[in-house]
């Protein structure tokens, strides 16, 4: 304690990319003991990143590490794993949960580091043979409980409980190591309601009393107002904004999460179709997709448009397709072409000319041990007939390699694929030629409307401009009606010629690409849940 | 509230929880009047199998508890106990210090198959059972390069009596004729013509007071935490891969001690195949009495020692009774030890698959509320 | 690092996977492979007559190559290992005693007994299909104990069936089927006497030319299968079962269908073995198939969610090598018949093996 003055936490010019992608850029902050930080950006503005940094997360240091400095008490640190962030007194509470389910509270909160007494065995075999102090458990347990200002039961087993008292558990447990000084909240609120919210700001506020600093991350804009004393809003990998809660209210905020330079030249050819008619309509839309749920959608689509879906990450903007294409169960009704699309149904949407390119690359998108031929001309065979031979008056078919290597190749230089040749296994692409083959199993099915998924999602600068640039083209020359989902606003603004924003799993607006980045960014934070 | 609603359940749950147990007490039921036993050769009988048996099915509880499902793999031990056997019966130390000796011998042999085993079964996680099983078909082959092969060149063996007549490798049988029950009759206690294995049993409630004593240990709380979530307790900071290990080495030296105790018990064991049903016969007991792929407890084991048990002294003679022919019994227990781990299994991942579908279940439905309250 | 570097190096680590052998077909196939050669150097030098081992290789592999075949549709629609193969082979054993309860003699008695037995195997096959859908990633496991029950359950059965026909029941008592039934006069060498060509007649070898025949149809047929429309939906089912489902597959039933496939397969399967061995094996025996044949198909170079024809034939072949060859070769080497230790160790180290891979790009 030599240098009182020093804040808690200070970050210095950190800087950090991803194989030649900068996601951070001269980032400075400093955190004094007792104080909240709020910490506030679009998704990818880097705020995860940063924290993954000061955790010492592994992905880190396998993706070659971060430049500039961390200082905890004016010490400069540098954590190899999370265990060393946990003992320099830094806590993290991430959004997926980690208990076990079997377990009480009270066990939950101290795992692996349960108070034990010693016996002739652990003397003899080791410590891990001591017996454990239950009561011990329970007095500490409830002690870190109690520091945040709630009541829950540390007996009562993660399973039997309602979703808000399991983030309390996690935070209780990070609250029960003695020398936590530094806890951070990533998002925490986002699965709770709104009383349970209520509870979980007072608690930091508790906390803060307490001497901790807190790091609270969220999209609820109200909550960070309420609860933080500064505010750090991030944009593309920078701070453009860093000023106390008190000074900032909402709009501004939003404006600063969102605002681009003007110079941007966005929405340059986003186009008016006032005379189309709507090719689908969908009309109260429910899907049942984890971490993507949707409610009571309406939604009219125009023929020949390419109409963007937009939106904050969990909001439900994934949900759309993925439930319209049958992929997670959903109810409500959906009309095409004048006709209704049975929903949880694959086959007869595709069978209806509609086609999806799905977020997951790998896990829905691609046959990754197969070769780009198959990859392509899958779907079209099995829906279309399409690619097959008929031998012996059509007593039975195969499958015409021949064609399926011309369609196959057709694609490999329309989309200019970078592969060694169309027997190439997917798995051995890069992301962002992977995302073209997926482009192209859709272009093969040469459908009439197209849902495209999180086109640009992990792949680099060049291989996003060509994969836009298809989908333009795709819808110009073919008059195909398409659909974008993408949580990249400009991307969105570049490419469609319509926005809609989805919100708490609902349409919360639909505004002309040319519209202005604020406007979308206040429907994006306007229904959050 | 919470308890009311519970026992509004009750009576169905109870049912299906337990339909394995309650359906061989309907087979017993059905059986005894068939066998025309009497409750005093029949009560001997399960008193006896109770000692033989019941320390081997409780080596299984460790490994489920870990996560790791039933433990085919417990061969293994009981391979290491067989060595043991052998080598202490080419000593001649006989009796309870032969027994004694032969469980000491079998423990650095149980401790290194089991390693193995644990380090393979880290390897095929989510896939523990079907991998320890085929271990066991693997080790078979190696137990007996060793016995039939090693031992007599490599592993000096003493006494022809225990050699095959080429002068290496063993005899089909060993005989334990001077270690046969000293265990059992020691202490033994007769009340109304049933011999009671005092020793035996105490050993048994022993081990019982250890797996008891050793859930409440930090180990114990580890291999609990990595059975539910192991990702969770990685992030805590366990070493999974150890503790699972562990699980398995404690499972395979238990299972060790339990085929010597086996073994003293019927007095002599045809070396090759002594080892081979021992996994599936002991699964499946603990499997009658109750116990599932991931919950298995003392007082699983316990019933169904005594209830799998019962069907098997009852079986050849109520299947003789009625078709007059005694194979069919045989079959018959055969039939259902691999019945009731099938069931087991099958209601294991169904259960496992509904608990899944049941929450997405939920969320439509939640979804569907709100939307007709929204109208 | 940059990401053409990275690119690049990939492209390296695939070319150097390309050209090494041992990199591209598993070090344990390799050794296997290397092993059989060894055996077939040594063969000569030990005194064996290498004609008569080919010739026992051959006819070894006419015997099990459909049963191995029968691996292939399950192991492609993602259904893993066959482990319940023993249900196939009921229900083929079921057609050979009804076809030879009914009367039928010498080669029709065959055809007769891969008819009656194909029922059977539809709906052994449908049930235990259905079973494996409700049971998704826990197959394997199931499966070995499905075919274990039902090999228990048959045990049974054979004793208490009304089978009649002198031959195959016990003698004494006149009713329940014997463990061993001789087949000669009803489909002995039904297949392999067609077109035969002598190898060592004087030791009653032959080249089983109509066993091998029949084979290539059965593989033919398969292989032609996969290149249907509804074959490439079943790969795309084992390679990847969201992929298929996104393309408007029915995943289910892709997977029963590959399921009565693999069982009828494994009817006709034994049937074949029997015709060569020259009897027929009932009660337990089945057990004994299994194992064997799971591991010939992954010595042959399968993995747990792919299979090809060219594995068959190489892992039957290899697998049978080692069968026919190490009792020879091994015990005249260091005078110890430890041949039975070694298959043992091979076959299910080799499917230990396998189990104990990441599974890449198989979920």
């Amino acid at each position: 304690m030599e240098n009182n003055n020093a804040p808690l936490l200070e970050m210095r010019n950190i800087k950090k990319d991803f194989f030649g992608n900068q996601v951070l850029t001269d980032i400075n902050l400093t955190l004094r003991s007792g104080e909240v930080l709020g910490l506030v950006g679009e998704n990818g503005a880097g705020k995860s990143t940063l924290m993954k940094i000061l955790f010492g997360m592994d992905v880190i240091r396998e993706t070659g590490g971060y430049e500039g400095e961390v200082l905890i008490d004016g010490q400069v640190v540098k954590f190899s794993d999370p265990f060393d962030a946990l003992a320099a007194g830094i806590g993290m509470v991430h959004q997926e949960f980690s208990l076990i389910p079997g377990f009480t509270a009270a066990e939950n909160i101290l795992l692996n580091r349960e108070p034990t007494k010693k016996s002739i065995v652990s003397e003899v075999f080791g410590p891990r043979l001591n017996t454990l102090d239950y009561k011990e458990i329970a007095e500490r347990s409830a002690k870190a409980i109690d520091k945040m200002g709630v009541k829950i039961s540390g007996d009562m087993v993660i399973n039997d409980m309602p979703v808000g008292h399991k983030q309390f558990t996690e935070i209780a447990r990070e609250l029960s190591k003695e020398n936590l000084k530094l806890l951070i909240l990533d998002e925490p609120t986002a699965v709770l309601t709104e009383k349970e919210a209520e509870a979980l700001l007072q608690s930091i506020r508790n906390m803060a009393a307490h001497g901790i600093s807190v790091i609270f991350i969220t999209h609820r804009l109200q909550e960070i107002l309420s609860v933080c004393d500064k505010v750090v809003i991030m944009r593309d990998g920078y701070v453009v904004k860093e000023s106390p809660a008190k000074e900032l209210d909402v709009p501004e905020i939003t404006r600063w999460m969102v605002g681009r330079d003007v110079a941007s030249a966005a929405a340059a050819e986003a186009r008016e179709l006032p005379d189309a008619r709507a090719i689908m309509s969908i009309r109260k839309l429910w899907v049942d997709m984890p971490g993507e749920v949707v409610r009571d959608v309406d939604l009219d689509i125009k023929e020949g448009e390419i109409l963007g879906i937009g939106g904050l990450a969990g909001q439900g903007k994934l949900g759309i397709p993925n439930g319209i294409m049958g992929l997670y169960e959903a109810g409500g009704t959906v009309e095409f072409d004048g006709k209704p699309i049975p929903l949880n149904s694959p086959r007869e949407c595709l069978s209806a000319s509609l086609a999806f390119v799905s977020e997951d690359r790998r896990g829905v998108g691609l046959l990754l041990d197969e070769s780009l031929e198959w990859n392509v001309a899958f779907s079209a065979m099995q829906i279309q007939d399409k690619f097959l031979k008929k031998y012996l008056g059509g007593l039975f078919s195969w499958r015409d390699e021949r064609a399926i290597r011309a369609v196959t190749n057709k694609y490999i230089d329309e989309l200019q694929i970078k592969c060694t040749g169309s027997k190439q296994k997917a798995k051995e692409l890069s992301g962002g030629n992977q995302q073209k083959v997926c482009l192209a199993k859709a272009f093969a099915l040469e459908p009439r409307f197209l849902f495209v998924s999180e086109p640009t999602r992990g792949i680099d600068v060049g291989a996003k401009a060509l994969v836009l640039e298809a989908l333009k083209r795709f819808n110009r020359e073919y008059g195909v009606t398409v659909v974008v989902i993408s949580s990249e606003l400009e991307e969105l603004r570049q490419t469609c010629d319509r926005i809609a924003i989805v919100s708490g799993g609902k349409i919360a607006g639909i505004l002309p690409a040319s519209e202005s980045s604020e406007a979308f960014g206040a429907l994006m934070v306007s229904q959050v849940i | 509230m919470k308890k009311h609603q519970r026992g509004k359940f009750n009576l169905g749950r109870l049912l299906q929880d337990n339909i394995v147990p309650v359906m061989f007490i309907v087979i017993c039921i059905i059986c005894f009047p068939m066998s025309g036993y009497s409750p005093t050769y029949l009560l001997n009988e399960l008193v006896t199998r109770l000692g033989r048996n019941t320390f081997l099915v409780l080596s299984l509880l460790i490994p489920v508890m870990a996560g790791m499902g039933m433990n085919f793999a417990m061969t293994l031990g009981a391979m290491a106990g067989q060595i043991g056997l052998i080598l202490v019966s080419d000593w001649q130390i006989w009796g309870i210090p032969g027994i004694i000796l032969a469980m000491i011998v079998s423990i650095p042999i149980s401790i290194l198959f089991g390693i193995f085993c644990g380090n393979l079964l880290n390897k095929a996680k989510g896939r523990e059972m079907i991998t320890s099983y085929i271990i066991a078909f693997f080790m078979t082959g190696v137990y007996q390069l060793i016995v039939l092969f090693m031992m007599g060149p490599i592993i000096p063996i003493i006494h022809d009596t225990l050699k095959l007549p080429r002068g290496y490798g063993i005899r089909n049988t060993v005989s334990l004729l001077n270690m046969r029950q000293y265990l059992d009759n020691l202490l033994a206690v007769n009340v109304m013509g049933v011999k009671i294995p005092v020793l035996t049993l105490l050993i048994i409630g022993l081990l019982c007071v250890v797996i008891i004593w050793f859930r409440r240990t930090k180990l114990g709380q580890d291999m609990r935490a990595v059975a539910q979530d192991m990702e969770v307790a990685r992030n805590a900071g366990i070493n999974v891969d150890r503790t699972r290990i562990i699980a398995i080495v404690m499972s395979t030296v238990l299972a060790g001690f339990g085929m010597i105790i086996y073994l003293q018990n019927l007095g002599n064991f045809p070396t090759y195949s002594a080892h081979t049903q021992i996994g599936t016969f002991s699964i499946a007991a603990l499997l009658v009495g109750g116990a599932s792929v991931e919950k298995a407890s003392i007082g699983n084991a316990f019933l169904g020692v005594l209830l799998f048990h019962m069907m098997f002294i009852m079986a050849p003679a109520a299947g003789t009774a009625v078709t007059g022919d005694s194979m069919i019994g045989e079959y018959f227990r055969t039939f259902v030890s691999y019945g009731v781990i099938t069931v087991a299994l099958i209601m294991y991942e169904a259960r496992k698959r509904r608990a899944k579908s049941q929450t997405s279940h939920l969320l439509a439905l939640a979804q569907r509320e709100e939307e007709a309250s929204a109208k | 690092m940059d990401r053409t570097d990275m690119e690049k190096t990939l492209e390296n680590r695939d070319l150097m996977a390309r050209f090494s052998f041992a990199a591209r077909f598993g070090l344990p196939r390799t050794i296997i492979a290397g092993f059989v050669l060894l055996l077939f150097i040594m063969a000569p030098f030990v005194g064996a007559d290498l004609t008569m081992q080919i010739g026992n290789v051959i006819n070894r592999f006419s015997w099990n190559a459909v049963l191995v075949l029968a691996m292939v549709p399950m192991i492609h629609s993602g259904c893993s290992l066959n482990f319940g193969i023993p249900l196939g082979i009921l229900a083929g054993l079921l057609g050979g005693t009804l076809s030879i309860q009914l009367g039928c003699t010498g080669v029709s008695s065959f055809f007769v007994a891969i008819l009656l037995a194909t029922p059977f195997a539809l709906l052994a096959g449908g049930g235990y299909g259905w079973l494996l859908n409700k049971i998704k990633g826990g197959e394997m496991m199931i499966a070995t104990y499905v075919g274990l029950s039902a090999i228990a359950f048959m045990c049974m059965m054979w004793l208490l069936l009304p089978y009649t026909e002198p031959t195959m029941v016990w003698g004494l008592s006149g009713e329940g089927l014997r463990t061993t039934i001789s087949l000669s006069g009803f489909y002995d060498k039904a297949l392999a006497n067609f077109l035969a060509i002598p190898i060592d007649p004087e030791n009653g070898l032959y080249f089983p030319t109509g066993t091998i025949l029949f084979f290539a149809l059965l593989a033919l047929g398969v292989w032609a299968f996969f290149r249907s429309k509804t074959g490439t939906a079943m790969t795309a089912v084992g390679s990847n079962p969201l992929f298929a489902k996104a393309a408007g597959i029915n995943v289910d039933r892709m997977r029963l269908l590959s399921v009565i496939m693999s069982t009828w397969l494994g009817a006709v399967g034994i049937l074949v073995y029997q015709q060569g061995f020259g009897f027929m094996q009932l009660y337990m025996a089945p057990n004994n198939m299994t194992l064997p044949t799971v591991s010939a198909i992954l010595i042959g170079g399968a993995a747990v969610n792919k299979a090809s024809i060219p594995n068959v034939i190489i892992g039957t072949i290899l697998y049978q090598s080692i069968v026919t060859l190490t009792p020879t070769v091994v015990t005249a080497m260091i005078h110890m018949d430890i041949s039975e230790v070694v298959r043992m160790i091979i076959s299910n180290g080799m499917i230990l093996y396998a189990l104990t891979r990441k599974m890449e790009g198989s979920r």
